[in-house]
């Protein structure tokens, strides 16, 4: 505050001796100006780099460590971020070959996939209702349904295990279809809603006027112009899934049917025994295609939250 | 083309706001009928109804004279241009103006003459390829005018489509939408609050306040004849002067109510005279008003700019009304005293002003 009311006389004052020589201050000034602004693109652009390698050093050290050999690896007095011993592609092949990683990716995916479809079937209709249709309490409604999301795994998996156990799929990657939902729901359900208010929806009511049904005005105007809102709950409800760890440990035991994210984590820690570069191989394969993913959508993403928040 | 018409058609959202409240409404075929009002005072609300996207709490809808009011909008046959215009922005022009054909399963070829047509007489031929937030205000009321068009609708509902526009261009549109409507002669409910557009535009005006209409009429009427001091007050600008008498509120309007010069034409006997008092000139190029007091309340005069009159800021002159341009309102209730020809009526005795 002090500051702000310490510049603004001065720059009251500045202008004025300026104007009797306008044609030499101009250029002195333009001059100054581009000084100023290659400045500060110079701090712009070193504070994004610095942000860029903090955010991307695990990933390369990740990588890194992939391909050291034991010996490398395990001896406390090498750098870390150097080859002391060649590379290997050891770690690798163990993963790919002598674990179920391949089956655990299947699984992951065949498993996301559902639980994607199941969400935005559930989702799309439910927030539509919930922004549209129900008045004044859908607002509130939609964030006691956010709060559902709040309740943590840890201490939701004791009665979900009773579930599970009744419709008897426990050790099925059925059971991780039936249960994520119950997250995935919640969550996306408060997204889309952000999303929907932003919808112009007199193009909605148009659109009936037009000639079509509710429905298929719904179909035609509002569905097509929420499509950024869709992607972003496909998305988020497939990253959601895939990470997923409590559930999917709790309900699955036999290794042919579990995800990368419990799969890895029960194969590759024998005892005590670590398999760290095999462990960092498995996390990097599936880390990389969703952080690319995620970083094409990212404004999206961005779109998604604020406008929830904003028009809030 | 069909005639609209509403019988105590209201709505009430909550148990305070009563938006509607009994309206009594018939259209002529292929009238440009107005709704006027100030903001808030149900003019969108009563065409929501009649188009189908808002169910009344009460009260009837025919249209062409058929019962509407279970039908959905897409079975009432009207097109309507929501203030927003409302366009589809993940169309094209052309699709836009398609998008009610496609509803009607119009076969290809037929739909592109038809989207062809209805582009041609808006002026937009050139533009069916953009995107909706590629348009300017204008292109884009001429978009939903076009796909109004192409359905040939039994009604148009219009929801102060004009409004979204600068002064300059909503002058020409007023002009080119009215041509228009005489063109193709569908009835058209026509809703705004400007009572320019009003006056310029109506065949008829329904005038509306909180819900309930206050007078119906032509542009003429309502602005001659106002059936109350509400009337009288909304429209015209400056508005109707009103001053009390009695149980009366005497009414004239500005353009009336001229100076004397102090001998000259004072002597005519179908004259009222006033005395305007504390009086202060407002130059506006082609007129001037003058502003004042007469029996203590506010009153104003507008007049040719090269009038003669010679009053000093703050000082008094003599003013007057011939009887025939007086309008008397019940002062309690606000309703005109006569509804004849004011010229017929006995003036009444305007205490204190005649004295001089
Ligand atoms: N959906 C609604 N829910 C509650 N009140 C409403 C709704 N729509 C309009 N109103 C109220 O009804 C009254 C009339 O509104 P409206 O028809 O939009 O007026 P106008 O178009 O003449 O400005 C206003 O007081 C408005 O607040
Ligand atoms: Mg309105």
């Amino acid at each position: 505050m002090a500051t702000s009311t310490d510049s603004a006389p001065r720059r009251i004052t500045a202008p004025v001796p300026s104007a009797a020589h306008a044609p030499i201050d101009e250029t002195e000034g333009s001059g100054k100006y581009r000084a100023r602004r290659i400045g500060g693109r110079v701090v712009l652009y070193a504070v994004a780099t610095f942000f860029s390698l903090f955010a991307a050093l695990p990933f390369a050290w990740m990588v890194l460590t992939v391909f050291k050999a034991d010996s490398d690896l395990y001896r406390a007095n090498n750098n870390p971020f150097i080859y002391n011993d060649p590379p290997t592609l050891a770690n690798l092949d163990l993963l790919w070959n002598e674990t179920n990683y391949r089956t655990f990716i299947l699984n992951t995916f065949i498993v996301a996939m559902l639980v994607v479809l199941i969400t935005v079937i559930i989702v799309v209709p439910a927030a539509y209702s919930l922004t549209r249709l129900a008045g004044r309490w859908g607002e509130s409604l939609g964030i006691l349904i956010f709060l559902v999301y709040l309740v943590p795994p840890t201490l939701l998996f004791i009665p979900l295990t009773g579930v599970v156990a009744d419709l008897g799929l426990q050790n099925s990657r059925w059971s991780m279809v039936l249960v994520y939902p119950t997250f995935t729901i919640p969550f996306c359900t408060w997204l889309l809603m952000g999303f929907f208010k932003s919808v112009p929806w007199d193009i909605e009511e148009q659109a009936m006027i037009d000639g079509y049904t509710r429905l298929g005005a719904i179909w035609r105007t509002v569905l097509p112009v929420s499509v950024p809102g869709i992607l972003t709950v496909v998305i988020f409800s497939f990253m959601l899934t895939m990470h997923e760890f409590v559930y999917a440990l709790a309900f699955v035991q036999s290794s042919g049917n579990k995800t990368v994210s419990v799969g890895v984590f029960t194969e590759l820690i024998r005892g005590d025994v670590y398999f760290w570069q095999a462990l960092m191989a498995a996390a990097a394969l599936v880390a990389f295609p969703v952080a690319l993913l995620y970083n094409y959508f990212l404004d999206r993403f961005i779109a998604g939250f604020t406008l929830g928040a904003v028009k809030g | 083309m069909a005639v609209v018409e509403t019988r105590k058609l209201s709505k009430r959202f909550s148990d305070e706001v009563m938006a509607v409240d009994a309206i009594d409404l018939r259209s002529t075929d292929g009238e440009f009928l107005v709704l006027l009002g100030p903001s808030g005072c149900g003019k969108t609300t009563l065409l929501r109804m009649i188009g189908g996207l808002e169910p009344p709490t009460s009260g009837e809808i025919l249209i062409g004279d058929r019962l509407v009011n279970h039908l959905p909008p897409r079975a009432r046959q009207i097109a309507m241009v929501f203030q927003s215009y409302a366009l589809y922005p993940h169309m094209t022009v052309y699709n836009n103006i398609a998008f009610p054909l496609k509803a009607q399963k119009v076969d290809k070829a037929a739909l592109k003459l038809k989207v062809d047509w209805a582009a041609l007489i808006l002026g937009i031929d050139g533009l069916l390829d953009r995107k909706p937030r590629q348009l300017s205000g204008g292109q884009r009321q001429r978009v939903a005018l076009a796909r109004a068009l192409v359905r040939e609708p039994n009604v148009f509902l219009l929801d102060e489509p004009l409004s979204n526009l600068d002064a300059q261009r909503r002058a020409s549109a007023r002009d080119e939408l009215q041509q228009f409507q005489r063109d193709i002669g569908t009835t058209t409910i026509y809703v705004t609050h400007d009572q320019i557009e009003a006056m310029g535009m109506g065949d008829r005006i329904v005038v509306i306040e909180q819900g309930r209409i206050r007078q119906i009429g032509t542009p003429r009427e309502i602005y001659e004849e106002p059936a109350d001091t509400y009337v009288a007050t909304f429209v015209g600008s400056p508005p109707m002067n009103l001053i009390p008498d009695g149980g009366d509120l005497v009414g004239f309007r500005p353009e009336s109510f001229f100076p004397l010069d102090d001998d000259g034409r004072s002597s005519g006997d179908d004259l009222v005279r006033f005395t305007l008092t504390d009086a202060r000139e407002e130059y506006l190029g082609s007129e001037k008003l003058v502003y004042g007091e007469v029996n203590g309340v506010k009153a104003v005069a507008r007049m040719a700019t090269n009038a003669p009159l010679s009053v000093r800021d703050g000082g008094s002159a003599p003013f007057g009304v011939h009887k025939q341009d007086l309008r008397i309102f019940d002062r309690e209730s606000g309703l005109r005293r006569q509804l004849a020809r004011a010229a017929q009526v006995e003036p009444a005795p305007v205490s204190g002003a005649p004295g001089r």
